[in-house]
């Protein structure tokens, strides 16, 4: 749509007149939003609602299709694979999750002064592998963790004697924790960002007539630091959920593909290799639905959770 | 699991003393050795990164870093992972140089950026500089679809893309993603605080309703248009699974995508995908150092104030 599509002829006399003058155009503010109103249409409201549809259908391709029931559902839980996907994605978000919100409020702490010159130094390098793409940091990592050659190796190796052998990428079972090192990485920066923020928000005075009242530093961090950052916490932890839940690109990188034993594979996964490599995007749309509810889900519980203690 | 409970474990060991030393050290010389530590820690796999790609292939092995000084030369160090990286390739439409993807990508994500800061600001200003019926119905329906993934409308966007004929096409990109909801809250946000006489004024002089957004009012947002162009920028770099669905010919794709495939091309000799990494890394390293301070800025207006 080009600009001119927006432009209206001067209203000169009308709007001089009444003191509200945004009244006096209605139209206005609907035009500018036009081109939401169209796109949600099109590329959100439709499609969301086909999706419920095509869950309800066998697909092959784009053109030809049958319809099922609910047999796309009954298929994806009880295939052994989406128990794995959803198994990784569930065990992935919950350790994601809670070593990201403690490391990044440590980090926030640590950066946390006022008036410091390599603050902002810091700052960026933590931030840094926030600006590189999932993709890119699955290749980068993937070398990374290369047993006898590998940065992480070696590093291991020269600290304590041992682990220059650790195949990191072909052990199913050490898949996971190279996989949190790598988000780790990553996401931390990002997270700290919002701690950092909040905690240069709290009112200085506040602690301040904690530490004379003889509060030690650890009960202030408790009792004054930690309630005032709160529903930073909660965005934090949320997001990361959120985010964590349709975790793909990083370990589908890293590992070439799902990994040994699907290892890595996840909900996102699973949803791409049945939806774009197989060509049934019946089934992508259902496993589009579940993961849907799944988000929502813990999403609500969480609110629920974290904002209970607040009045 | 026990590895798994062991990274944990490791985790929360180094997690924990570092807030409890910082709490309690405040002005001390540990907390300047503790963010040292954890600088080098995140620096190390780009320094990491930059030291393989210029060493040659036989010795990419042969030391973590860098060869020692004395055996420095074109043989140990030079650019040829580069030169094998940037030579052009044989593909289904003729021979294809990397320059064209990091082009294709360069091209997609200024064009996303431009497309998707007009819409959004143009949508946010008229959320936040209006009031009109259903104007609440429309925040909270744009704020219940922030919560659906973008992955489940994947399979039907897909049908609906196939069927107007934009497969293979960037319309298949730029299009779906011109008006981002994130970014229409942030630039209301942004627009909420521009005093009304400033719009009332142009009004006076005759200006149209869309100028006054254009010239007048988008102007006073220059930190945010800085911090959602540098948001935008990056969704659409780093973006793999859209470009990776709906863009089939081979000089068409982006940076994520065929690097990717050279991956799988080149197995273990990961000097000259490394170089397509680090060369992928850079133009928005460089868009974020020249946008740093309003993206900070940006990024946590919504989050930490009521």
């Amino acid at each position: 749509m080009s600009a001119s599509a927006f432009s209206h002829k001067p209203h000169t006399g009308r709007q001089a007149a009444s003191a509200t003058s945004r009244r006096s155009f209605p139209l206005t503010p609907y035009l500018f939003l036009t081109p939401y109103f169209l796109l949600t249409i099109v590329f959100f409201l439709y499609p969301l609602f086909y999706a419920t549809i095509l869950s309800f259908y066998q697909t092959n391709g784009p053109t030809r299709k049958v319809f099922v029931g609910l047999a796309n559902f009954r298929f994806i839980l009880s295939d052994p694979d989406f128990h794995i996907a959803l198994r990784n994605t569930l065990l992935y978000t919950i350790l994601s999750v809670t070593t990201q919100v403690p490391v990044a409020l440590a980090l926030a702490l640590l950066l946390n002064a006022r008036r410091d010159k390599l603050k902002s130094f810091f700052r960026l390098a933590v931030f840094a592998p926030n600006l590189v793409g999932s993709i890119f940091v699955g290749i980068l990592f993937s070398v990374l963790f290369v047993p006898r050659y590998g940065l992480v190796n070696r590093t291991l190796q020269s600290l304590t004697h041992h682990g220059l052998l650790i195949a990191w990428l072909n052990e199913p079972s050490l898949i996971m924790p190279a996989l949190l090192l790598a988000s780790l990485w990553m996401y931390v920066g990002f997270n700290m960002i919002y701690f950092l923020a909040a905690l240069q928000s709290i009112d200085a005075s506040l602690i301040e007539a904690a530490r004379i009242d003889g509060a030690t530093p650890i009960k202030v961090f408790w009792h004054v630091t930690l309630p005032s950052i709160r529903p930073v916490t909660t965005f934090v932890v949320v997001m990361g959920t959120i985010g964590s839940l349709q975790l793909f690109e990083l370990p589908y990188a890293m590992l070439r593909g799902f990994g040994p034993k699907n290892a890595a594979l996840t909900i996102v996964g699973y949803l791409y290799q049945y939806a774009f490599q197989s060509g049934d995007l019946g089934t992508g749309a259902a496993v589009g639905w579940i993961l849907t509810l799944l988000i929502l889900g813990a999403s609500l519980l969480q609110l629920r959770f974290l904002n209970r203690g607040q009045s | 699991m026990t590895p798994l409970q062991l990274t944990i474990l490791a985790l929360i060991i180094l997690g924990l003393p570092i807030a409890v030393i910082s709490a309690r050290l405040s002005r001390g010389y540990y907390r300047y050795l503790a963010m040292i530590f954890v600088a080098v820690i995140m620096l190390l796999p780009f320094a990491w990164l930059f030291c393989a790609v210029i060493k040659d292939k036989d010795i990419l092995n042969a030391y973590t870093f860098l060869p020692p000084f004395r055996d420095w030369s074109k043989t140990t160090l030079n650019l040829n992972n580069f030169r094998d990286l940037l030579q052009p390739h044989a593909t289904m439409q003729g021979p294809v140089s990397f320059w064209r993807y990091i082009l294709n990508s360069l091209f997609l994500a200024s064009a996303s950026t431009t497309i998707t800061l007009f819409f959004s600001s143009l949508s946010g200003y008229a959320l936040a500089k209006f009031r009109f019926p259903g104007q609440r119905l429309i925040m909270t329906f744009m704020l219940a679809s922030m919560t659906i993934p973008g992955v489940v409308l994947l399979a039907p966007n897909f049908e609906t893309i196939y069927h107007l004929g934009w497969m293979d096409t960037y319309k298949s990109l730029l299009v779906p993603g011109a008006v981002s909801v994130f970014g229409v809250f942030l630039f209301r946000q942004a627009f909420l605080p521009v005093p009304d006489e400033i719009i009332e004024a142009g009004r006076i002089d005759g200006c149209s309703e869309f100028r006054i957004y254009l010239t007048l009012v988008l102007p006073l947002v220059r930190p945010m248009i800085g911090a959602f162009c540098l948001i935008a920028f990056l969704g659409s770099w780093n973006s793999f699974i859209a470009p990776n669905v709906f863009l089939q010919s081979q000089d068409k794709l982006t940076l994520p995508v065929i690097l990717n495939q050279y991956v799988g091309e080149y197995q273990q000799q990961y000097g000259v995908f490394l170089a397509g990494t680090l060369l992928a890394i850079l133009p928005p390293a460089i868009l974020f150092f020249a946008l740093q301070r309003e993206f900070i800025s940006g990024l946590t207006t919504g989050a930490v104030k009521q």
